[in-house]
């Protein structure tokens, strides 16, 4: 949700400035917005790992169409 | 000639790599569609990854830019870097698990099951059909455009093209190179199936990355006679602030600009793709660095658009100022002119090669996915009665992906409108079915009629849509189809609203009140779904 309302930077929006000389602030914020999107998933897939029992699905069945 | 022989040597590479994969072959229909459930998590990363990334992502991204500016990063880069991910998570994981466990190897059977209706493949698949071969579309359209761009002057004997149009003299028209790519993607899906798809994709995917960064940096390099560094200051400080900044972008449609990422929950060919992962664990790195690798590719494509808006790009590109923001097909060539202008002969080849590596690395697994799809839901339920052998599964497939091959490059003589509109509008329709796809895993309530009600609601509302916007574009000058919105008022002030949020809107309330009112699903698929103790 924080990177979400990040993502929504209205207070950049009309900001010409450059960081470093070559990138608008505008590009710069998002970027760094993908990377801080890459370490939360980091940590989501540490602590909130969906899959509760990988032995679970490694169980087999053929498939087959609904029967209504 | 130089970056045609270039381009030719990297496409025979693919097809030995194709022919390869196919030794590995086992036979089995599993084996050709799923790649028998094999695929690690460097693989699949590359595989989700280069399937997702196309010429929308390198030609778009640079047209879009050139001619709007650094919004489209937010738009569309950093968005989809958390929503992708998302998906991948809630989505792809639990698919996978259901997958592994139930034997699907198509959406469509997934929802035949979900829904326990024999039949929702007939309102559901010539939807999901229309709309992958619409993104198969942009990406034909780009790769004709790629390989034009890149050889011309190579064969003046052979291509006179007009003289007025000096890069078309001696240029491979745009149709012939599109078709030289359909065929070496068709013959190593042919061959390699989804492990030959998944091979490829990975060699592919590495290669445009690669060669992408070095793109960036070579032209960085070309765009004046100081250092790397002092070329690109002196190219950012020159473009105008209209490029740098999101003037021209309204803050609600920058917002409603998130929802077309979700698309990704409901491709099919991703659906397939995730099908073949190894264990749930293989989804752990794509879902952290799907987001950095698109960063990778999206920054400098972006940063490039930008600076092919200045005096000093079109100094030393000479063609780029023949483009005119008011045509909306010139966005995508954009960056072709840019890499032929500014490299030499041997990189302008592999830069081409590269280019072309991100878009055949989407067109293989679509490819596949439509013929997989045409064979599991369309041709074994309802001509083979269920029992369609391991030898006709692979046959069907592969006769269904010539099939759709000759058609998508059939439509595409036809050229319609530019690759990023055509994007914009196939995704919003993935999009608007997230929401089934979504309540299936995670929603007890949903019925059949629920389910209908939302896919009817979608496709309904994108065909008004869509008619819309056309009506729209046709009225004006440089209308681009991807630049309509819908205008909402509130409160004396009015909002606009990417024409997703509507799609989205509809399908989600018809599915939710028809579920509601509807006759709830069997005690047994609620249980198989949503067993108690999970």
């Amino acid at each position: 949700m924080l990177l979400i309302i990040l993502h929504q930077d209205i207070w950049l929006w009309d900001n010409a400035t450059l960081v470093g000389g070559i990138i608008p602030i505008g590009l710069f914020f998002h970027a760094c917005i993908s990377l801080a999107a890459g370490v939360i998933w980091f940590m989501a897939t540490i602590y909130a790992w969906p899959v509760e029992d990988a032995a679970e699905a490694a169980t087999h069945q053929p498939g087959k169409g609904g029967d209504a | 000639m130089t970056s045609a022989i270039v381009i030719g040597c990297y496409l025979a590479m693919l097809l030995g790599l194709g022919l390869f994969s196919s030794r590995l072959f086992s036979g089995s229909g599993k084996d050709f569609q799923l790649a028998g459930h094999s695929i690690g998590p460097v693989m699949l990363l590359m595989s989700l990854f280069g399937t997702t990334m196309t010429a929308f992502a390198l030609i778009g991204s640079t047209g879009e830019a050139w001619q709007s500016g650094i919004g489209v990063y937010g738009k569309l880069a950093s968005a989809s870097g958390i929503v992708h991910s998302l998906c991948f998570f809630l989505i792809g994981v639990k698919v996978w698990k259901l997958g592994h466990k139930y034997g699907y190897s198509t959406q469509i059977e997934f929802f035949r099951d979900r829904l326990e209706s024999r039949h929702v493949g007939l309102v559901l698949f010539p939807i999901l059909v229309a709309m992958v071969i619409v993104y198969i579309l942009a990406g034909v359209m780009g790769a004709g455009t790629v390989v034009h761009v890149f050889t011309s002057g190579a064969f003046p004997s052979l291509f006179a093209g007009n003289p007025a149009v000096p890069p078309s003299v001696g240029a491979i028209p745009e149709h012939w190179g599109a078709l030289v790519i359909c065929c070496v993607v068709l013959v190593y899906v042919f061959f390699g199936g989804m492990r030959g798809t998944a091979w490829a994709n990975t060699f592919q995917t590495i290669a445009f990355m690669v060669l992408g960064v070095l793109t960036f940096f070579v032209i960085a390099k070309g765009l004046g006679k100081g250092s790397m560094v002092e070329n690109m200051a002196a190219a950012s400080a020159a473009v105008k602030a209209k490029w740098t900044t999101r003037t021209g972008v309204s803050q609600s449609e920058f917002l409603t600009y998130m929802l077309i990422p979700l698309s990704v929950g409901m491709f099919p060919h991703l659906f397939q793709h995730w099908l073949t992962a190894k264990s749930a664990n293989s989804f752990k790195l794509s879902v952290v660095a799907h987001p950095i690798f698109i960063m990778l590719v999206w920054l400098p494509c972006v940063m490039l658009g930008i600076w092919a808006t200045t005096d000093i790009a079109i100094s030393v590109v000479k063609p780029l100022a023949r483009l005119s923001h008011d045509v909306a097909s010139d966005q995508n060539k954009v960056l072709p002119m840019l890499v032929k202008g500014l490299s030499g002969d041997v990189l302008g080849g592999f830069l081409a090669a590269g280019v072309l590596a991100a878009i055949m690395s989407s067109l293989d697994s679509q490819f596949l996915c439509v013929g997989t799809m045409f064979t599991n839901d369309i041709a074994n339920p309802y001509f083979a009665g269920g029992k369609m052998t391991d030898k006709q599964t692979v046959f069907w497939t592969r006769s269904f992906v010539i099939l759709v091959v000759a058609v998508t490059y059939g439509i595409s003589l036809l050229n319609p409108r530019g690759v990023f509109s055509l994007g914009i509008w196939c995704f919003s329709g993935f999009s608007s079915l997230f929401p089934l796809i979504f309540a299936a895993l995670y929603w007890k309530k949903l019925t059949k009629a629920g389910a209908y009600a939302c896919i009817l609601a979608a496709s309904g509302t994108w065909a008004w849509l869509f008619w819309s916007a056309m009506k729209w574009a046709g009225e004006g000058k440089g209308r681009s189809l991807s630049d309509y919105l819908i205008h909402l008022p509130i409160g004396g002030q009015e909002y606009e609203l990417m024409p997703v949020t509507g799609m989205i809107l509809a399908s989600t309330i018809a599915m939710i009140v028809v579920s509601l009112v509807s006759k709830p699903l069997s005690d047994a698929t609620i249980e198989k779904f949503f067993p108690a103790n999970s």
